[in-house]
């Protein structure tokens, strides 16, 4: 199959019908329109599509499919986002799969439309109550938006719990030439579900309520035992590894392609940097990182935002490396030369 | 020995967690005998919500689903729309529904989802120990209008069954009570012909149940029952609001 020129939106659209999504639920917002409207239109018919009246509505719609045994998504951007974490937090009390893609924009508040990263946050540590994680992946680009999509129902069928795809707004709304994975996701069987079918012989119930605190305490050390589980086998990340690098820059999402840019210009300046970047932010890659920083001068931590996943970033450190951000917001995007630029300042202007 | 009266298979041997006197154990069992009645229980699905019968997924003998506050008809719509052969309906008191979730009861109607909402009502906020709802009576007392409901300042009670059947896409609509053994016969009739109907992919019916709440209330059980007929009865009234079914 040939590559076809697509917008991100409507790709993770496709690429999530493809890897078997037969139920969405959404509400329009910007900049995600395209991917409910995809939706709308390329559903197959037996599948379910809803343009829920709430973003409350719209989270608690994929509650009600996931848990009786659909591959459900929904997806929505940085305000809508913060409606949808009640939900959220009950999905992964009640252990059911469902995929979120967050197609960010900036804030707080009503903010704005344009990209940015400054629901870091929001999507690795959430809003909702509880003890609870969501599995954050973060593709930087179009191609690999689809294929994480596809990768989050296979994540969250196998764990039982929701995955955040959060791109940011560039991703959502960039033209890219993308192949799409059409092979077809393999089912995991769902004993679980409550689909009205007592034939398996008793009843199934899907809940988050445990009145017993000796019981609610169990659950709480099962789910951490999930995530001990998942933070041991699902950790990712990109590292583009340079011997002679001095200076390490960690970015995510787009930025992690300017930081791109901004290596070659500061080779060409005989100065050599590395990339890492996380790919999970939820599990987040702490030894890796911090593997990867030693011997370095220093970090920069790049992002579209004030500085959020640099707190990850200096727990990853422990010290060990010092470790400096670089960050614009409101949907500003940095320049490889301002990333160039930081990056001498902190080497004593060179 | 002869069996004269039994438990439906629509109730699961778990023991109630309601109040003795609370009416919620006969709208129960009215709900259980129905899916029993009609043949539903094997393929049926339960949303609780969230108050006095948040437990309600462990009472109905049919698979279930716990729902967020208000949110039932939602979740609702997430099963239904992925098993429209199944029945679905939601079991919903009037804090949950005629307040927190009034957004998403309104628009489960308004798309005419194929479900059916059981509304308890007894103009009270019982679990959390007896708060105003929105269905509180002008001048009732409760731990949060304790010199009673001023209806200058908190509204009057908001009527759902009146509200509901403005809504094109909602099918059936109609206010019962449980307040007397004649009542309790034709409630039960309301919620069979609004699970008939689902059953016949009709559309969305709510039932509106007037329910007692003596501890809340501070009346006796008895007494309780007296006041669904005298003073809830009369602010709600009794009856359908709604059938494009027949």
């Amino acid at each position: 199959m040939s590559k076809v020129l697509m917008k991100g939106n409507e790709a993770i659209a496709q690429a999530a019908i493809a890897a078997g999504c037969n139920a969405f639920f959404g509400y329009p917002i910007t900049p995600q329109n395209e991917l409910i409207e995809y939706m709308s239109k390329y559903m197959p018919d037996k599948g379910a599509f809803v343009q829920a009246e709430s973003e409350l509505a719209a989270i608690n719609m994929v509650y009600g499919a996931a848990a009786a045994g659909a591959r459900a998504m929904t997806s929505s951007s940085s305000p809508g986002l913060a409606l949808k974490q009640e939900g959220i937090s009950y999905c992964a009390g009640a252990e059911l799969p469902a995929v979120i893609v967050s197609v960010s924009r900036g804030g707080p508040g009503l903010g704005g439309i344009l990209p940015a990263q400054g629901d870091y946050n929001q999507a690795t540590r959430g809003g909702g109550n509880g003890d609870y994680k969501v599995i954050v992946l973060a593709p930087n680009g179009v191609q690999e938006a689809t294929e994480m999509v596809r990768k989050a129902f296979y994540l969250a069928d196998t764990y039982r719990n929701p995955v955040i795809v959060l791109a940011d707004g560039v991703i959502g709304q960039m033209m890219e030439p993308v192949e799409i994975n059409t092979e077809a996701l393999p089912l995991i069987a769902k004993p679980w579900a409550s689909d009205g079918n007592l034939s398996r012989g008793h009843r199934n119930v899907v809940n988050s309520l445990f009145l017993n605190p000796v019981e609610l305490e169990k659950h709480n050390q099962d789910l951490r035992a999930k995530y001990d589980l998942i933070e041991e086998k699902e950790v990712d990340y990109e590292l583009s590894h340079d011997e002679n690098a001095e200076v390490m820059f960690v970015a995510y999402g787009t930025p992690s392609r300017i930081v791109k840019a901004a290596i070659e210009n500061l080779k060409a300046e005989g100065i050599n940097a590395c990339l890492f970047r996380p790919k999970t932010l939820y599990p987040f890659p702490y030894e890796a990182l911090k593997k990867a920083a030693q011997g370095k001068k220093f970090v920069l931590c790049a992002e579209l935002s004030m500085g959020q996943m640099i707190q990850d970033v200096r727990l990853s450190l422990e010290g060990s490396v010092p470790a400096h951000f670089y960050g614009r917001a409101g949907g500003m995007v940095f320049e490889p030369k301002e990333l160039v630029n930081a990056v001498k300042d902190h080497l004593g202007g060179r | 020995m002869t069996v004269v009266f039994k438990k439906t298979k629509g109730l699961t041997d778990a023991p109630f967690s309601y109040c003795p006197g609370c009416t919620h154990g006969i709208i129960h069992r009215l709900v259980a005998e129905c899916l029993e009645e009609l043949d539903l229980l094997d393929h049926s699905v339960a949303i609780a919500s969230v108050g006095c019968s948040v437990m309600s997924y462990e009472y109905f003998n049919c698979d279930a689903i716990q729902a967020a506050h208000g949110r039932a008809p939602a979740v609702a719509t997430g099963v239904k729309r992925v098993h429209p052969e199944k029945i679905v309906f939601t079991y919903q008191g009037d804090g949950d529904l005629a307040s927190i979730g009034t957004a998403e009861i309104v628009q489960a109607a308004h798309r005419g989802e194929n479900i059916t909402v059981i509304f308890v009502n007894n103009a009270i906020y019982g679990m959390t120990g007896g708060q105003m709802a929105p269905t509180t009576l002008p001048n009732q007392v409760t731990t949060t209008s304790p010199r009673g409901r001023d209806v200058s300042k908190t509204g009057e009670p908001i009527k759902m069954s009146e509200l509901m059947a403005t809504i094109p896409g909602a099918t059936y609509i109609e206010r019962v009570m449980t307040a007397d053994p004649l009542s309790v016969r034709k409630a039960k009739r309301a919620i069979k012909k609004a699970f008939q109907y689902q059953k016949e992919n009709k559309g969305f019916s709510m039932i509106e149940v007037l329910s007692s709440c003596n501890i809340g209330w501070g009346l006796s059980p008895n007494d309780a029952l007296q006041y669904i007929k005298n003073e809830m009865a009369s602010y709600f009234p009794l009856g359908v609001y709604k059938d494009k079914g027949v």
